[in-house]
């Protein structure tokens, strides 16, 4: 046996208490924070699943072509999603749709700042990036407690474990592209008496946007990978399909299910990808 | 003075001040290195700089001297000294002041262009004008008339990458004169373009240096381009100023033997001028003084002939045999008698004349702009000059 050096149990219940203590402190001020994000969400998906179907195709339709301008991709798009309608998943499929949206939005509001403070201080960036591992490798069960804790059960909690899920790769690569910046073109910028602030929209963050479009992509992916788990403490939509087919033993509920959900996995990372793509033909012609 | 640049030191390393009592008491490059993990990037280095001069700083790599161009606009500090440009020590400058400077009096030319790639050239061109904060139209219209002179007009909607290195210099050069500054820096400018473009921008720096009349601080590892685009040229070597002067100076003169063997491999015929060859005349006459003056004249310098002058400009020669004809002929003046002789003007480059020396047993003149005398050209000189 290994001798106990530090009382395991004593441990957990001190850790156990001092979430309880947060919970019961802050548990309101928290609801009442994240209530926007609720009405954001529930104003969309209620948006997208009362629209008419076609309408959403055209909608994915233009905002491909605005993407890629390249018709091929235009006209497969909105097919992948007419195929989850095809297969009886629409209503499903727009209330992941909508999580996803949120989920990657809120990933790139924090996101994004975070990765341009982090690139403008060594000594953050030490203390951030051993976090963004944690952040990656822990089970996101281990943190699906306290999140249900704090937030109850419901769409809420399944966004914010998807962020925390989501969000380190987006951090991670907004970083890396700022300092990748040629460091001419920055000196040439101060050289000309650019302020902090020109420096950063008018240079790093254009030129380190390759590099951000990658990191938005990834964290596209990352969410989508969560959206079982989020069904498990209660957001609606395809992941609760796929739990279903697990807990019926129903494969072909859970086949379809997952097929909708790689089919919107395509979908985002083919319109993500276009974004960056385009510019950087523009910026490096064959 | 326009820019005068005062005792400046730089060390780079965590704790320079630390160590610039060393720096000062003149420890080697190296052992500094070794005792104190600092690196000597500069050492008291001091330079005058009058307006509308090219000013060419050169080196070799790791001399120091792109680390000198970039303390001029403040890209980097100095762990001592200062800056005085039109009189103010741009090193007390607060950051506010130092945004302004760097917007309207200094611009810069990078070695790799620093251009924005995710711009367009017009929109490369008018970014200082931009940082201004300046309207688009007017930066615009500014922008298309530097391209236009810079020869790029045509290229205003591509982007960077779709153009060559010598015309994305030709942009980096049209932003750096759009916000009209006063000073322009130009580190390693030319250096990544190959030769024949790169003859070609100097030509074109020079052509509008002289339309503009800029104070240019140029940075260079390239000798020859030193010597042929700088009013005058500072050396450095390992941080230090090794030799400042002219051109002619520098070549004529090397201060030392580091300073010597740099100069081995330079064309010295195409760095030095007819000028610098020139032999006075032994005997100058005038076109209307008579045979006899003339003959007494050349017998007292014992010389074979003499150069005719009428108010400074050269008429041609006259020989001893012609003047004891022209007297024979009783003749009242030698003007029957001249000969004319090649010319060639002293701001020409001095392999130029080669094979007119070869093919030609006369004396040459050298003249100066104002068609005026200045003297033969020297046979020996020219040798000497070479060698």
């Amino acid at each position: 046996m290994f001798p106990e050096l530090i009382p395991a149990r004593k441990l957990r219940k001190m850790i156990d208490a001092g979430i309880d203590n947060l919970v019961s402190a802050y548990g309101d001020m928290l609801d009442k924070a994240i209530q926007p994000f609720i009405d954001l969400l529930v104003w969309l998906e209620q948006g997208l699943r009362h629209c008419p179907w076609w309408i959403v195709l055209v909608g994915v339709g233009l905002l491909t072509w605005t993407s890629s301008r390249r018709w091929q991709l235009t006209l497969a798009m909105p097919a992948l999603l007419g195929f989850i309608g095809a297969i009886g998943l629409w209503d499903q499929g727009m209330q992941t749709l909508s999580l996803m949206i949120v989920a990657t939005g809120l990933s790139i509001l924090v996101g994004i700042p975070t990765g341009i403070v982090m690139s403008r201080s060594s000594w953050l960036r030490k203390v951030a990036l051993p976090i963004l591992d944690i952040m990656q490798t822990m089970p996101s069960f281990v943190y699906l407690i306290p999140v249900v804790m704090f937030f109850g059960l419901g769409k809420i909690p399944a966004i914010i474990a998807t962020v925390i899920y989501a969000v380190p790769p987006l951090i991670r690569l907004t970083d890396l592209g700022i300092r990748l910046v040629d460091k001419e073109v920055l000196e040439a910028s101060q050289a000309f008496g650019a302020n902090a602030r020109q420096q950063l929209l008018g240079v790093q963050l254009p030129l380190a946007m390759p590099n951000i479009m990658a990191g938005i992509n990834q964290t596209t992916m990352m969410a989508l990978a969560m959206v079982v788990i989020a069904s498990m403490i209660g957001a609606k939509g395809l992941g609760q399909e796929v739990l279903m087919g697990i807990n019926r033993l129903e494969v072909g509920r859970g086949l379809l299910a997952g097929l909708a959900i790689v089919a919107l996995a395509i979908l985002f990372d083919r319109i993500t990808q276009a974004f960056g793509q385009r510019r950087q033909q523009q910026e490096h012609p064959a | 003075m326009k820019i005068e640049v005062r005792n400046i030191y730089k060390l780079f390393g965590t704790r320079p001040e630390k160590w610039l009592d060393d720096a000062k008491a003149g420890v080697d490059k190296r052992e500094l290195l070794e005792k104190s993990g600092h690196t000597l990037g500069l050492r008291n280095i001091n330079l005058n700089i009058e307006a509308g001069q090219i000013y060419v700083i050169m080196g070799l790599s790791g001399s120091g001297k792109s680390t000198l161009i970039r303390h001029f606009n403040r890209l980097i500090e100095p762990t001592e000294g200062q800056i005085i440009v039109d009189g103010k020590d741009i090193m007390t400058m607060s950051k506010r002041e130092l945004e302004d400077f760097r917007r309207h009096k200094v611009s810069m030319v990078f070695q790799r262009f620093g251009l924005l790639p995710h711009k367009t050239i017009v929109e490369n061109v008018a970014y200082g004008l931009g940082i201004q904060g300046v309207s688009k139209s007017i930066r615009h219209e500014k922008a298309y008339y530097w391209l236009d002179q810079v020869g790029l007009n045509g290229f205003e909607n591509q982007y960077p990458a779709q153009l060559s290195g010598g015309m994305q210099q030709r942009v980096g050069l049209a932003r750096a004169l759009a916000t009209n500054p006063d000073i322009l820096l130009m580190d390693e400018a030319f250096s990544a373009l190959d030769p024949l473009i790169r003859r070609e921008m100097q030509d074109q720096l020079i052509a509008l240096q002289e339309k503009l009349n800029k104070t240019i601080i140029f940075i260079t590892h390239d000798l020859d381009e030193a010597l042929r685009l700088g009013n005058r040229v500072a050396i450095l070597r390992d941080g230090e100023l090794i030799q400042e002067g002219t051109p002619e100076d520098i070549l004529l003169n090397p201060e030392n033997a580091y300073v010597k063997a740099f100069l081995q491999d330079v064309n010295r015929g195409k760095v030095l001028t007819v000028g610098h060859a020139i032999k006075q005349p032994n005997v100058t006459i005038t076109t209307n003084i008579s045979p006899q003056n003339a003959l007494k004249k050349l017998q007292h310098h014992g010389a074979d002939y003499a150069c005719v002058l009428e108010s400074n400009i050269l008429k041609g020669i006259v020989t001893h045999l012609d003047i004891i004809k022209a007297d024979q002929a009783r003749d009242k003046n030698i003007t029957r008698y001249i000969h004319k002789v090649a010319t060639i003007s002293e701001g020409a480059e001095l392999q130029s004349v080669f094979p007119q020396l070869l093919d030609n047993k006369q004396p040459i003149a050298v003249i100066n702009q104002q068609d005026e005398f200045k003297g033969w050209l020297s046979r020996t000189k020219v040798i000497n000059l070479i060698q």
